[in-house]
């Protein structure tokens, strides 16, 4: 067994490590480890060239940037902002919760493209998340503002990450299913893809605990604040 | 006919636009780097067609763009346009608009929900509307160009206003949009040069295979870790079942094959919660959402990913053995 190109992997890590811009970095590793795993220079080209284009779907979202540019130069996050201080009785946690709810019912049913980090976190999910965060404390400062569009972006991802996997066409369980297959067990899609409701199930119990801790920490600081100023 | 080909097509083009406008600006590095990238999505369906046809140069071509891409990338500093609006401006307009606003930015998820859901069943004059292959995706580019007509139509701005504010958030997040493609790029050159094969000689090397226990902690943790270094937890799957889930587990201890596959790869998901591998998931929207820092969004996924792991652990357990 060659264990050369594992070197590829050490220039990943080492890398990220000492945070070297991320694109020469991965780069150099795939030349690494296809230079020790002997592959010619030529044919190496070949295949970093056709792997490259043959993922260019992963820059689709930046198709969404002129209509969110747009609507943004036209005040859709002030007005997002605005609207969320209106609303009574929605809160951090209810808004982020239900999102993760609906985020994982679509992509149980296959929907994983509907939603995500361009399509509804920039636009209408964080500057919502950061306005209900403002009516418990009026004076979020930037890190704050970080934190709160970070949880937004993780409930997207662990939304859709945990729903995908119940849905019995997708990616996953058709890998699942194939992999036996090969190897002579014959399973249903079916079969497979319920066994992930448990931990769809565990992962909106624990998301929607962590989101409700993120209120009640910013609760305990506005009520200090609010005890400072009674004083 | 609508292809998801036209849709590389219409990001080739905007690429091309960046690069242009960067070029008219001096901005010669980002310049550079829009109109190459652009120009290998352009190229993009000719190189495929050329390699399968037998002509490996195109590909080669487009291997030594990706090259020149990476050493184009470093020189990208932070380039911040003046914001083209007051917040004073913002804030009018929002006013004015209310809820119109988010008539356009609802458009993009329904739309492609539209085409998702119906994409197949819409038929003109006995030629389907969407070709078959990545309709969803196709769908969501369609409910882009929708969005971007109905929010010029309600802000009351041309259209080409819109992309040069696309533009803008494009310079914004940089070369940090390049990442997810490279990432599935190196997948592809690890599977040829054999990483995923080493990797789980080593492991077999280490391997306890003891008890029952063990190996199932040893089959979850390697989901994990395998899935953080490749940032994809389809790339870990085969390798990990193949060398503990099928030998050890399933044929030596009996575990129940649609419980192991199933919970199995959803340990290497947790995985893909706490990886800068899985750019498209973790920095992209650290980019988008202009975070000071690149690992902001796996910084807030680490409490849940951990807690997921360890339920969905305990409860292979309780279930795989039965």
């Amino acid at each position: 067994m060659n264990y050369w190109p594992l070197l590829g992997v050490a220039v990943i890590v080492v890398g990220f490590a000492l945070r070297f811009n991320a694109v020469p970095v991965v780069v150099g590793a795939a030349l690494v480890s296809g230079l020790l795993a002997g592959l010619p220079l030529p044919a190496l080209l070949a295949l970093l060239g056709q792997s490259f284009v043959s993922a260019r779907m992963l820059l689709l979202f930046v198709l969404t940037l002129p209509a969110i540019g747009l609507l943004e130069r036209a005040g859709l996050r002030e007005h997002a902002q605005r609207w969320m201080a209106r609303l009574q009785g929605m809160t951090l946690a209810r808004l982020l919760i239900g999102y993760l709810l609906l985020r994982q019912l679509l992509a149980m049913l296959g929907l994983t493209g509907v939603a995500g980090p361009a399509q509804t976190v920039r636009p209408l999910l964080a500057p919502m998340a950061e306005a209900a965060a403002e009516k418990i404390l009026p004076t979020l400062d930037d890190a704050d503002r970080d934190e709160l569009r970070a949880v937004a972006a993780a409930t997207d991802n662990i939304g859709r990450f945990f729903g995908e996997d119940v849905f019995i066409a997708l990616g996953a369980v058709l890998l699942i299913q194939g992999f036996y297959a090969q190897h002579g067990i014959v399973l249903t899609p079916l079969a497979i893809a319920l066994w992930a409701l448990p931990t769809a199930i565990a992962a909106f119990v624990i998301q929607s605990v962590r989101v409700w801790l993120v209120q009640r920490r910013l609760q305990r600081r506005a009520a200090r604040v609010h005890a400072g100023e009674g004083s | 006919m609508l292809r998801i080909e036209y849709a590389y097509w219409l990001i080739a083009a905007f690429l091309i636009y960046a690069g242009w406008r960067n070029l008219r600006d001096r901005h010669l590095w980002h310049a550079a780097f829009w109109l190459v990238l652009g120009v290998l999505f352009g190229g993009g369906d000719y190189v495929l067609a050329q390699q399968a046809a037998g002509n490996a140069l195109p590909a080669q071509l487009a291997g030594a763009a990706v090259i020149v891409l990476a050493l184009l990338a470093p020189r990208l500093g932070r380039l911040a346009h003046p914001e083209s609006s007051s917040p004073a401006q913002r804030l009018a307009s929002a006013v004015r608009l209310g809820h119109r606003l988010f008539v356009p930015a609802l458009l993009i998820p329904l739309v492609t929900l539209l085409v998702a859901l119906c994409g197949a069943y819409m038929v003109i004059d006995g030629h389907a509307v969407f070709a078959a292959p990545q309709m969803t995706l196709t769908g969501l580019a369609l409910a882009c160009v929708v969005a971007l007509f109905a929010a010029s139509r309600v802000a009351q701005v041309p259209m080409r206003e819109g992309v040069a504010e696309g533009r803008r958030l494009l310079d914004a997040i940089g070369w940090a949009a390049l990442l997810p493609l490279l990432l599935a790029a190196l997948g592809q050159v690890f599977t040829q040069s054999g990483v995923g094969a080493a990797i789980a000689g080593l492991a077999g090397m280490l391997l306890p295979t003891g008890s029952a226990l063990a190996c199932l902690l040893a089959f979850a943790l390697g989901m994990v870790l395998f899935t953080v270094i490749m940032g994809n937890a389809f790339a870990a799957f085969p390798v990990m079942m193949a060398g503990i889930g099928l030998p050890l587990l399933i044929r030596q201890y009996g575990a129940d094959p649609a419980i192991l596959g199933s919970m199995g790869m959803l340990c290497g998901y947790c995985g893909t919660l706490l990886t800068p591998m899985a750019a498209d998931f973790n920095l992209v929207p650290a980019a988008l959402l202009e975070l000071r820092s690149p690992y902001g969004v796996i910084r807030a996924q680490v409490a849940s990913a951990l807690a997921i792991l360890a339920t969905t652990i305990v409860l292979m357990w309780l279930l795989v053995f039965r």
